[in-house]
């Protein structure tokens, strides 16, 4: 008997090359952030069928404008560290912390520019003390993070004994018209929101930063083996969620002229919410921060929608966790995990 | 005097009171292809993370062309000319092939903005020098999508891309294919020819006397063996070699005085 070797065909389609254009490769890779636009569009047509004429109007835009900046600046930071791997829950009173700092120096009389300063610095070195508490002492983000929360939180209260600030002296200044005034019928907000999202997506995308923190995330041992110092970025993604922090607590505070010592509360479920739903997924490595925008879209358009489109305000909890869990459960028929 | 390249002192690393690799004596010169072999546990691995700086050693001393080196870290390693091509392969694989080769070496500008169009054409030319070309993949797929020879190929061209003076390869054909392995082979070969150094780690001693022309054996954490190609003679003399280590009881077939002399 004779063994003949030869090659079988089995008619299966031979493997090509991916399509390669542009607009391919854009689409590649920016899936998530592709499908969470989808699942923006689908939710404003619903609200619009549910309620053309709060819809179709401009005021309920305008409104979200307003408190949108402040999830932006909270949700693109947020991308990074869950990107990197970890996890931040004390950015509430981080942001309440930085607030508190700028509300004190404007009260004291000195130059607000010199308050917003004061506010990003201080908004950074909790970010630096946080990262380095987590990854030095090598805790979990998850806990850690928990009890700054509480500590920085309590130790304001303690402080001012629940007592706010009233910035009244802003109101009609430089200042005021720069952090909340309007722009062309826009709330001036948005535009600086704006700015800060292409900021960190170019951070993100097409920095060295942004890419070691996607190595670092993937495979922390392979990154460490290849010369990145994973420490180093891993406490650099906790200071930059401290400086969207202060950003976001100047803009809160900006709002109403007035601090509160609970500013910040409030901010962490939906900010969270809003980066998952933006098709970050949990597990590190991968990320996007436009996607994280529309998410925080999303998350603010739910609120005010709900109650737009006539349903009472006991409907809005019910159709935010719906819309998370439904957009979780696109992302993942929608992207795969690579190991 | 040959041009010493990298020189290892009485380096060890002990974790507690276990020693991975006990006051190993090693050089490599420039332009030679040195094979590092011993059973799993020798230290090899323990051996050649210390050399890339991914672990820091106990005790000993590390020389690069002559200098003693009192920070080593994987960053140094790396600046001082030494690429490691790890076993696990170092990927990153959610990541692009792009970035892979990339990793921690990112072509940029002063302000740290990447550079993706030049990053991407010489991601394309390094995988055709190495002959790791596929219609199936761009510099663009995704790590995780990709065979295991073709990761290691994304692996040796992030070895080559910095021109590296030494080439550590940790067991480099383990669960390759033949045409692979033999690609490996060739890219060995090339690096030689450019008057670069490989330490090459193998389990198979068949490929690793092939490739290599001088033998480094390592047993329980100690350099059981120095020697050149023509002083051992054949993989088979190299395997009763090996043999004997295991089996202290079996016939000697090396003269002693080799045994754990600096050559």
């Amino acid at each position: 008997m004779s063994l003949e070797l030869e090659s079988v065909e089995t008619g299966a389609a031979r493997v090509k090359r991916p399509p390669d254009g542009a607009l391919r490769r854009f689409f590649d890779a920016n899936r998530a952030a592709v499908g969470t636009f989808a699942v923006f569009v689908v939710m404003i047509g619903l609200f619009m069928f549910a309620s053309p004429r709060v819809f179709l109007s401009w005021p309920i835009y305008n409104s979200v404008l307003v408190t949108l900046p402040v999830a932006l600046c909270l949700v693109t930071p947020l991308v990074f560290i869950v990107t990197v791997g970890e996890i931040d829950l004390s950015f509430p009173a981080t942001m309440g912390f930085a607030a508190w700092i700028f509300a004190l120096i404007v009260q004291a009389g000195y130059n607000p520019v010199l308050a917003i300063l004061g506010a990003v610095v201080m908004g950074m070195a909790l970010g630096l003390g946080v990262g380095a508490l987590v990854v030095i002492a090598n805790l979990s983000s998850l806990i850690a993070t928990l009890g700054m929360n509480f500590m920085l939180r309590g130790f304001i209260m303690i402080i001012t004994q629940g007592k706010s600030i009233a910035l009244l002296s802003l109101m009609d200044s430089t200042t005021g018209s720069v952090l909340s005034g309007q722009i062309a019928g826009f709330p001036v907000q948005i535009f600086w929101a704006l700015g800060f999202v292409v900021f960190a997506a170019l951070l993100f995308n097409r920095h060295r930063f942004g890419a070691r923190v996607k190595a670092v995330g993937d495979n922390p041992d392979s990154a460490g083996q290849m010369g990145i110092s994973v420490n180093q970025v891993r406490i650099a993604t906790f200071v930059f969620m401290g400086l969207g922090a202060a950003l976001a607590g100047i803009f809160t505070t900006m709002v109403n002229y007035t601090w509160w010592p609970t500013t910040g509360d409030g901010y962490l479920l939906p900010a969270i919410a809003s980066v998952f739903v933006g098709g970050t997924p949990t597990w590190g490595g991968v990320g996007t921060i436009v996607g994280g925008a529309f998410g925080a879209l999303i998350v603010s358009f739910i609120q005010s929608g709900v109650v737009a489109a006539g349903l009472s305000g006991f409907y809005v909890q019910f159709f935010n966790g719906l819309i998370i869990i439904l957009a979780l459960l696109g992302h993942r028929w929608n992207q795969k995990r690579y190991r | 005097m040959p041009d010493r390249l990298i020189e290892l002192k009485d380096v060890a690393k002990s974790y507690g009171r276990v020693f991975a690799v006990g006051g190993v004596n090693l050089h490599v010169d420039r332009g030679e292809v040195v094979g590092l072999i011993g059973d799993n546990g020798a230290g090899k691995s323990t051996l050649i993370k210390m050399l890339a700086g991914a672990i820091q050693p106990t005790s000993g001393q590390i020389f690069v062309r002559g200098v003693a080196q009192p920070h080593w870290n994987a960053a140094r390693s790396r600046d001082a000319g030494i690429e490691t091509v790890f076993q696990d392969r170092a990927l990153c694989v959610q990541q692009t092939i792009v970035r892979n080769i990339f990793l921690g070496r990112e072509l940029t500008n002063w302000l740290g903005m990447l550079d993706p169009g030049k990053e991407r054409r010489e991601a394309e030319r390094l995988m055709r020098e190495i002959g790791f070309t596929s219609k199936v993949f761009s510099p663009d797929s995704i790590v995780g999508q990709l065979s295991g020879g073709e990761r290691q190929g994304v692996a040796l061209a992030r070895a080559i891309y910095n021109k590296a003076d030494l080439i550590v390869m940790d067991e480099p054909t383990t669960a390759l294919s033949l045409t692979e392995t033999e690609k490996v082979f060739r890219f060995v070969r090339t690096v030689r020819a450019g008057g670069r150094s490989v330490l090459f780690i193998g389990h198979n001693i068949h490929h690793v006397f092939d490739i290599a022309e001088r033998f480094v054996v390592m047993d329980r954490g100690r350099v059981a063996l120095h020697a050149t190609k023509t002083e051992v003679g054949s993989a088979e003399r190299l395997i009763a070699f090996m043999e004997k280590l295991a089996h202290p009881e079996g016939i000697a077939s090396f003269d002693p005085s080799h045994n754990g002399a600096v050559a």
